[in-house]
């Protein structure tokens, strides 16, 4: 008997001990590693040494900062445009799927099965001057034909935002499947009606915010851009948003929209594979700066110490993002 | 009474448009958005079929079948293709094995520790996969510093770096998935075993594990295909060794042949049917062990 009790206390640390040794080993120890190279002094040639040279950061940051903040910002939009895309996607899927549901869910998942290269690759196919879109809109003479999508910020942001829009959906999905369609029910028979005025007024504020930006970062006209979006914010938030939906559906899904969010901003902010091949020499992102200073100009200190700035930076949002939104399993919500 | 009859008025105009946007605006939206989902994987189909003019594969000529017939047909496809597949099933059978001790250590067993394992393991999916090719990047260049690794063994770059990087971050993944399967695990069948006299290793093998391995088939897929379409992290892992996304990368600045689609599609295929057919026999099994239960 005290065998199996000392087995029992034993058993769960022999059983973390060889995958957790390997996370320690090749994900904790070279993040500490990274930090002490990015504290490095030399080159490639003369050999480097450990000079705890601080002033890299801020040189780092002095000469960064447009790539970092492009990063956040293109990161945020895309994230904002998957969650516009996908939280109707998930709803609908959620709610009105029928037997449909597994189809329509494979669907979503089905991109992952193809190489997220040759996906980006495909993008450069349709977005090309002449291309699968374009080609056939210009031969009617509906766009000039200076007109390009290819090589520009809004095939990035379209890029990022495709490649990650699974990340969002499931989660939603999950999150809006579990709610319980009685409690909708029961808010609409205790009156819950439209939800007017406030519908019509965040529609237009978001829309209008969220043109505004698409507007700015594709460097089209912000005004162009932001009236036709804060019209579809205001019709959307008039008549498609129900008190019960702002009550009971939203406030339920929060799980899934906090999961969905960071399994989308994370790896949107930290890409350069989109920027690489669908952007132009002024959209690239931090990732772009971080791979060619490690891979090709070899200049390791620096390039860590962008590496160590954007994982650290990430950490941060994620720690004051768990508290405000704070659900306290977010690897369980994802799956 | 006034607001009432307002209110009624008002929940039918509500409901009539409630049911208009059900029937037209909510379908037409969920089709074209997954058009657009799938628009660029057709894309890739449908240009392996192309027979192209010169390097480049990006505009629509005439229906082919030459890469189909030749799909390794190109220097150096056949060893990116083969190293690839190396790496993702070694990485797959080791993150598997290694994530699922660590998925029912969490899922069975109190103990110290639990909070920080569960950090560790969230860590690395809360990483932008650039950080962690980064990092260990600096961390193969700075081994040849200490004194106890092996010259050559992860410097300079090789498959095994590859590998080491390819199970690190699977092992999260894997961990989630077998942890979800794990949940709403029935103990009792364990503990009937046991008080019918088995011990715990027969425990473990006669009914913990065909209970798990739906979870862990899960989990091996899902980390295989992580491992197979893997650019970033490999690319600073590589060195000269090169991987179907390397070739990939390196066939884009000079225009990627039509055999990089066919090997695509291929994959596609390949995976989307191992997903129908676990999912088929799950539900089979499911049907045969629980139908009678839950009807």
């Amino acid at each position: 008997m005290h065998r199996a009790i000392a087995l029992r206390r034993i058993a769960p640390y022999a059983l973390l001990f060889p995958g957790l040794l390997w996370l320690v080993l090749f994900y904790v120890y070279p993040a500490i590693q990274m930090f002490l190279v990015s504290l490095w002094t030399g080159n490639i040639s003369d050999g480097y040494a450990q000079t705890w040279n601080w002033g890299v950061y801020p040189e780092a940051i002095a000469e960064y900062w447009p790539w970092l903040a492009r990063s956040v910002v293109y990161g945020g939009l895309a994230t904002s445009l998957a969650f516009a895309l996908g939280f109707p996607l998930a709803y609908a899927i959620a709610f009105r799927g029928g037997t449909y549901k597994n189809v329509l869910l494979f669907l979503v998942i089905a991109p992952f099965f193809t190489s997220f290269l040759l996906r980006t690759l495909s993008w450069k196919i349709i977005l090309a001057d002449n291309g699968l879109l374009l080609g056939p809109l210009k031969d009617l003479g509906l766009i000039p034909d200076d007109f390009r999508l290819l090589a520009t910020p809004a095939a990035v942001v379209a890029g990022i935002t495709y490649n990650f829009l699974p990340f969002m959906t499931l989660p939603l999905y999950v999150a809006l499947e579990k709610i319980d369609k009685r409690l909708i029910e029961a808010a609409e028979d205790l009156y819950a009606g439209p939800w007017r005025p406030q519908g019509t007024i965040v529609g237009l504020a978001i829309g209008a915010v969220l043109g505004v930006v698409v507007g700015l970062v594709m460097e089209y006209d912000p005004i162009l851009t932001g009236i036709p979006a804060a019209l579809i914010g205001a019709v959307v938030g008039t008549f498609l948003i129900s008190q019960a939906f702002v009550r009971v559906t939203l406030p339920l899904a929060l799980p899934g929209i906090f999961a969905g969010s960071l399994l989308t901003f994370i790896p949107a902010v930290g890409d350069f594979v989109n920027a690489e091949l669908l952007g132009n020499p002024q959209s690239l992102m931090i990732g772009n700066v971080i791979q060619a200073r490690y891979l090709k100009v070899t200049d390791y200190p620096t390039a860590s110490a962008l590496s160590f700035i954007l994982m650290v930076a990430i950490l941060i949002g994620l720690f004051i993002y768990t508290r405000l939104l704070g659900t306290e399993d977010l690897t369980g919500a994802s799956v | 009474m006034a607001t009432i009859a307002t209110s009624a008025r008002r929940r039918s105009t509500a409901a009539r448009l409630g049911r208009a946007v059900d029937r037209w605006l909510l379908p037409i939206y969920v089709v074209g958005v997954t058009a657009y989902l799938i628009l660029p994987v057709a894309v890739m189909i449908l240009f392996s079929f192309n027979d192209p003019t010169g390097r480049s594969n990006l505009n629509w000529r005439e229906f082919s079948i030459a890469a189909w017939l030749n799909p390794l047909g190109r220097p150096g496809l056949a060893d990116a293709v083969r190293n690839s597949l190396v790496v993702a099933f070694l990485a797959t059978l080791i993150a598997t094995l290694l994530g699922t001790l660590i998925g029912l250590a969490l899922a069975r067993y109190s103990f110290r520790g639990r909070g920080v394992t569960n950090v560790l393991i969230f860590l690395p999916m809360s990483t932008p996969e650039i950080v962690l090719g980064a990092s260990l990047l600096t961390t193969f260049i700075a081994s040849v510093q200490l004194p106890f690794v092996p010259e050559g063994l992860v410097f300079p770059l090789n498959i095994r770096t590859i590998l080491i990087a390819h199970i690190m971050f699977n092992i999260s993944y894997v961990v989630v998935t077998v942890k979800a399967r794990l949940a709403n695990f029935p103990r009792h069948l364990e503990e009937a075993a046991m008080d019918l006299g088995a011990n715990e290793w027969t425990t473990f093998w006669k009914v913990t594990f065909p209970l798990i391995l739906p979870g862990v088939i899960a989990a091996a897929l899902l980390a295989f295909s992580l491992s197979i379409d893997d650019y970033v992290i490999t690319s600073f892992t590589s060195g000269q060794t090169q991987t179907f996304p390397l070739f990939i990368y390196g066939a884009q600045l000079r225009g990627i042949p039509v055999q990089v689609n066919v090997i695509g599609t291929m994959i596609f295929v390949t995976a989307v049917g191992l997903v129908l057919l676990t999912t088929i026999s799950q539900r089979r099994v499911a049907a045969r062990d629980y139908g009678g239960a839950t009807a």
